[in-house]
């Protein structure tokens, strides 16, 4: 086949006798527009979902905007009553203190996963799988399945607790006080997405040339040496994106608290987008729940772009 | 030297099993019935006034399809796009396509659900995969274009020689190249939308369009009384026994597929 088009078109091309720079041009032109078709369903999508709400959801932030009337616009009312929200306020203390916390257990947590398992060693693939596996389940039956596990009906936590002496009587632990709610809704999260940043970070600690260590241990450096001036140097950027990942998931906290404490006791773990939530589809006032939007979006954007400068100044 | 070698297996081991007691605890607790072990919990499940109907099951997986085939589609358009031509704004698509992933979905449902019924997809599946397949793209996009670059020019190059079209060349050549990033990208779309809790909550408002997560979660929500916790760990096996199944036929080349993304990017 290869044999018998090429002669062709080469003949095709001597007797069009254009120079051979047009037609790379023309070809190139052509490739162009291929380009450009091949692209064009990403681009209606992101411009349709994405662009488009991304102004909308501004434009509406400044109007009156109930669920089921003609919208009216009441610039700026909607960011100056964000204030005023004490839901709001007690939410956003809540989701700040809630992202702190879970990303330092959690990254903890990852990294020790991932150094344990970062060796071909026996049983690493089982130990890897086992940290993993947990991601298989969606978040919300996950949410649902620690409900379960930590109800005093039919989980064993209480009673294995009690077996041993930590604990007496009936505990509550999603809806008893805010600060076991808050850990259950904690321990969830740990167990849930450890295994996938635990992922993240042995790409990256894979991505360390052996050499290096190597070269540490013919110094003669510790264990612990080697982790303080290799390891955490050259994880830098990996460990950045995990923070990142954490923060940002952290602050958009949704399910957990849904599912697991209803936002309780007394409105203590609800997060800033149950406030959204609740804002548009309890309150019917789609504006005020689009500027609350609008602040987190702006708060994130700005967390990133900061989180990426870093990123770039130190992968120079 | 042997000393660390033990405690690895038993830290690990003990690990291991913190892990995976909880998934293996919700099968058990899903078939333990107040005499012995029986299906009685998935009958109250699939019976109790909120409980979980074929429809909803039929919701998920038509939206599971959806998904998944609308996220292929275009990203393995926009991959072979980006990995393989060169066009005016290329670079601009490609960055605003990311973007998404640092804009939280949260902050933008809002709209979504206002700009749906604008154009008369409100409380609709198509509408709500439509919404899941865009969520995927900043990862499918970047996966397939890391891809389609991976594969070699000369294989490109031959199948023009042999007249191909660039979407022949697409279609014989380089999909099955790209196979296992296909069914990374497919895999993630899979599990995001067959679990997807938040956007289904906001997009769907009839019972009758509500997907299985929905539904499982509502038997929980809506009761103000006491909660059927045993019929909630049946849903919760139910909805999460079809992605382990998954998981374990493809955990290679999830993993694989996800560990080269993760080093180029």
């Amino acid at each position: 086949m290869t044999i018998v088009t090429t002669p062709r078109r080469e003949q095709r091309a001597e007797q069009a006798g254009s120079p051979p720079a047009r037609r790379r041009r023309r070809r190139q032109t052509r490739r162009a527009w291929l380009g450009i078709a091949y692209a064009s369903p990403t681009a209606v999508m992101v411009a349709l979902f994405f662009l488009t709400p991304l102004v909308l959801v501004g434009w509406m932030s400044l109007h009156r905007w109930p669920l089921l009337a003609p919208p009216t616009l009441n610039a700026p009312d909607n960011f100056t009553t964000i204030g005023d929200n004490e839901l709001v306020r007690s939410a956003t203390w809540f989701t700040i203190k809630y992202t702190v916390i879970i990303t330092v257990l959690l990254f903890a947590v990852s990294l020790g996963l991932a150094l344990l398992v970062q060796h071909r060693r026996r049983g690493v693939g089982f130990f890897r799988t086992a940290f993993f596996l947990p991601m298989a389940v969606g978040f919300a039956s996950a949410s649902l399945l620690f409900l379960g596990l930590l109800s005093d009906e039919i989980g064993p936590v209480s009673d294995l607790l009690r077996s041993i002496g930590l604990i007496d009587g009936y505990v509550s632990w999603t809806s008893g006080s805010a600060n076991s709610a808050l850990g259950s809704a904690v321990v969830l999260v740990i167990w849930r997405f450890a295994g996938f940043n635990m992922l993240i970070l042995l790409t990256g600690l894979q991505a360390i040339p052996p050499e290096i260590y190597e070269a540490a241990r013919v110094d003669g450096a510790s264990r612990w040496q080697t982790f303080r001036r290799i390891t955490l140097p050259l994880l830098r950027p990996t460990i950045a994106l995990v923070l990142t990942l954490m923060v940002t998931g952290s602050l958009l906290a949704f399910d957990q608290f849904w599912i697991l404490t209803r936002g309780g006791p007394d409105n203590s773990t609800t997060s800033l987008v149950m406030v959204i939530y609740r804002e548009a589809f309890i309150r019917l006032d789609l504006g005020s729940a689009a500027a609350i939007s609008v602040v987190l979006l702006v708060v994130l954007v700005v967390f990133n772009v900061i989180q990426l400068g870093v990123l770039r100044r130190r992968s120079n | 030297m042997n000393r660390s070698r033990v405690g690895y297996s038993v830290t690990g081991a003990a690990l291991a099993i913190l892990f995976l007691f909880p998934l293996l605890w919700s099968g058990w607790a899903s078939v333990r019935t107040g005499s012995g072990f029986g299906l009685e919990n998935y009958d109250r499940l699939f019976t109790s006034d909120n409980g979980v109907r074929p429809q909803h099951v039929f919701n998920s997986l038509v939206v599971s399809v959806l998904t998944v085939g609308g996220t292929l589609f275009v990203a393995t358009l926009g991959g072979y796009a980006f990995g393989r031509f060169k066009f005016p704004g290329r670079d601009v698509l490609f960055l605003v396509t990311l973007a998404i992933l640092m804009v939280p979905y949260a902050t933008i449902l809002i709209a979504l659900y206002v700009l749906l019924g604008w154009i008369g997809l409100e409380d609709s599946l198509i509408g709500l995969s439509l919404v899941l397949v865009m969520f995927q793209l900043p990862f499918s996009i970047f996966m397939m274009r890391n891809s389609f670059e991976a594969v070699p020019r000369e294989l490109e190059e031959s199948a023009q020689m042999d007249g191909c079209a660039t979407l022949g060349t697409l279609l014989r050549i380089m999909l099955p190249a790209v196979k296992p990033g296909l069914i990374t990208v497919g895999l993630f779309a899979f599990l995001t939308s067959w679990s997807e809790f938040f956007a289904p909550l906001i997009l769907l408002n009839s019972t009758d369009k509500f997907t299985t997560t929905l539904a499982v979660v509502n038997m929980r929500t809506a009761s103000h009384g006491s909660i059927d916790y045993a019929a909630l760990e049946a849903g919760v096996v139910f909805m999460a026994v079809p992605c382990l199944i998954l998981f374990a036929f493809m955990q290679r080349s999830y993993v694989r597929g996800f560990t080269s993304g993760a080093i180029k990017g």
